[in-house]
């Protein structure tokens, strides 16, 4: 018996003889077989593992790209090119790591509305949400020096427009904008550094909150369509009553989503990779320019709801600040809301009301931020600017008045 | 619910409000499409042959080489060498142009630009309106102006094939109509093929990918397709046991 694990391999030798040093076993029971997700999982569900796959397919594509890439402002554009027409699938690279970045943000939103929707961000899960939206910081930043690296005319005028919010920051502000260029200008230094944050520093840092996000997920389990906490109504086994095993019932479920979403990310890929100027801007098909701005300067379109705020703004250090606090409002949600009741199925008109005026603002938004500052596209932004933070000022007041429903002991689920 | 009355009201307007601004009674000539065919290998191999023969000598395609030119368009190398590649340059170098910089800053005040990405920088629909809005313009130093880039500093390259339209405008300076001039080789039907050949070969050298991306695409699709059938499947099968 002693011999069991030191002795000539018997049979499943070689996996007594593993997990004797490496707990895998153990971990498979604890993290998928053994680990309970709620069985009333809707459409909604399908968006973290599909962040997950979109990450994969970043880091990969994004190995291969840096292996003909030349980080350089004399080099940048012209590598590029010789990846999509001299490197043999370099085209197709190429275009999965632009499509994937642009899906990496349709995925996370929709992943973020979920939370949104039942109230997944409320108690006991803030840490859960914060971790989640500081991966969500860096995936913004991530994207942005990702933009940079082509070097394209959009690349340099987008990076210039970008820094300089920084040079709104009273006192420190142009001192600070030397510093992070490494130069006068957008130059040379700039693309060196964005590259080496783009490459390293980032991917590092959102792999690490993306391990927290799924160990802080674990420890309370996932919320669900209900909003009912499952781990309440245990059964004779100890397992919760509306929980199933995470494998193989959501691995298998995740699987089908995956296939639908590569259908959708490989039409794009190969039908329409520049998706009409908005995943691929025409102007980043010019070398970067410092004597030629583009006519006019717009981010990609996960930016424009927050550049529409920027410029709804006639003072440009308010603006700044406003943008600024857009993306961080999120990060109040959880103490914000003051509802006794998560999902949204069993709130009241004025929770459902709020919840569409910001839906509505945050998609006009990102149509204005796409549009020319002009007109009446100024005062649109303006009274959607206005929407959008009323939706979080507010929110402590609206929770606490909104007409609930009666939440359901049990999930509810038709097979 | 008066707030979101507003929004929705807002929103219904700002649709319309976008043709509003490109309006201005946009003249028929902006509204011109190339409608070039990617997949008409004929067209894309006399539209080498007209850059060969009069953009080559002052635009370079500078990450395009002669021979994946031929590959792709289905010409020998041998007739690529005969016919296209000019003498000196090899069958593997990139379409560069012959003009020095020097020289051409001389001429035209400006080097002309390198066409590689320029379908994909400002459309095909753009070259195909560049190559067809050139007038006389007494005025201008080359003898011809542009209505899709005024002032522009190319000279009217193709005048010879077009011959010299006159461009007509109202009392408001706005494009009215073009009125003929002096006649070319071509009818107009000739010279409106010739460009869409030329801007068709343009679109390629853009990307040359585009060629076959389509068609593996309609594979990959169709794999994805098969697998996610059979992955449901499998899900329905297992998920019988949730109730």
């Amino acid at each position: 018996m002693a011999n069991a694990a030191e002795g000539p391999a018997a049979k499943g030798g070689f996996r007594v003889w593993l997990n004797k040093r490496l707990p895998v076993d153990e971990f498979v029971q604890n993290q998928l077989v053994g680990y309970y997700a709620p069985k009333n999982f809707n459409v909604w569900y399908f968006f973290g593992s599909l962040a997950l796959v979109v990450f994969v397919i970043q880091i990969v594509t994004g190995i291969f790209l840096t292996m003909n890439y030349k980080p350089g402002a004399l080099t940048a554009f012209d590598s590029v090119e010789y990846i999509m027409r001299e490197v043999e699938w370099g085209w197709l690279i190429r275009y999965m790591h632009s499509t994937g970045a642009s899906m990496f943000f349709i995925v996370v939103y929709l992943h973020m509305y979920r939370a949104l929707m039942y109230g997944s961000y409320k108690a006991p899960r803030e840490l859960l949400w914060l971790i989640g939206m500081f991966t969500y910081l860096a995936l913004m930043a991530e994207a942005f020096f990702g933009y940079v690296l082509p070097w394209g005319n959009m690349s340099f005028w987008g990076a210039q427009v970008i820094v300089n919010l920084f040079g709104t920051i009273p006192g420190i502000g142009p001192g600070l904008v030397e510093w992070i260029r490494g130069d006068y200008g957008i130059a040379d230094a700039t693309l060196n550094r964005f590259f080496a944050l783009h490459v390293i520093a980032l991917p590092l840092a959102l792999a690490l909150l993306i391990v927290l996000h799924l160990v802080a997920l674990r420890q309370n389990g996932s919320n669900n369509p209900d909003g009912v906490e499952i781990k309440s109504k245990l059964g004779a086994n100890g397992k919760p009553l509306d929980g199933i095993p995470f494998h193989p019932y959501y691995t298998l479920k995740d699987l089908v989503g995956i296939g639908v979403f590569l259908i959708g990310f490989a039409i794009v890929v190969f039908f329409v990779p520049t998706f009409g100027g908005l995943f691929l801007e025409k102007p980043n098909f010019e070398p970067a320019n410092a004597l030629s701005t583009p006519e006019h300067i717009a981010p990609v379109w996960y930016f424009t709801p927050y550049y529409a705020i920027l410029r709804a703004v006639p003072d440009q250090r308010l603006g700044a600040l406003l943008m600024g606090l857009a993306v961080l409002a999120f990060l109040f949600l959880p103490w914000l809301d003051r509802s006794p009741v998560k999902s949204t199925r069993y709130r009241g008109w004025i929770w459902k009301l709020a919840l569409a005026v910001f839906t509505v603002s945050f998609l006009a938004l990102m149509y204005l931020g796409l549009m020319p500052a002009e007109g009446l596209y100024v005062t649109l932004a303006r009274i959607f600017t206005t929407a959008y933070f009323a939706f979080f000022v507010l929110m402590p007041f609206y929770t606490r008045i909104d007409p609930v429903k009666a939440v359901p002991e049990r999930v509810t689920y038709h097979a | 619910m008066r707030k979101l009355a507003i929004i929705v009201t807002a929103l219904a307007l700002a649709a319309p409000a976008t043709f509003a601004a490109g309006g201005e009674g946009a003249a028929p000539w902006k509204q011109w499409h190339a409608g070039n065919e990617l997949g008409d290998r004929a067209s894309l191999q006399r539209g080498v042959r007209n850059f060969m023969n009069y953009c080559a000598g002052c635009h370079s395609l500078k990450y395009v080489r002669y021979q994946r030119i031929g590959n792709d368009l289905g010409i020998s190398d041998d007739v690529m060498k005969a016919n296209l590649v000019p003498p000196g340059a090899k069958i593997t170098d990139y379409v560069l142009t012959a003009m020095p910089e020097g020289l051409a800053n001389a001429s035209f005040g400006i080097v002309p630009p390198d066409l590689s990405l320029i379908t994909r920088s400002k459309g095909t629909d753009y070259v195909y309106r560049f190559l067809k809005t050139f007038y006389a313009d007494p005025a201008a130093a080359t003898g011809t102006n542009n209505l899709a880039l005024a002032g522009t500093a190319m000279p009217h390259v193709l005048s010879d094939l077009q011959g010299v339209q006159h461009a007509v405008f109202g009392k408001d300076g706005k494009f009215e109509q073009f009125e003929a001039g002096v006649s070319g080789q071509y009818t107009p039907a000739q010279y409106d093929a010739f460009v869409r050949d030329t801007v068709n070969f343009l679109e390629y050298a853009g990307e040359p990918a585009k060629l076959s991306r389509a068609t593996i695409g309609v594979w990959v699709v169709l794999y994805l397709l098969l697998f996610t059938a059979i992955a449901w499947l499998l899900k329905q099968e297992y998920w019988k046991d949730v109730h």
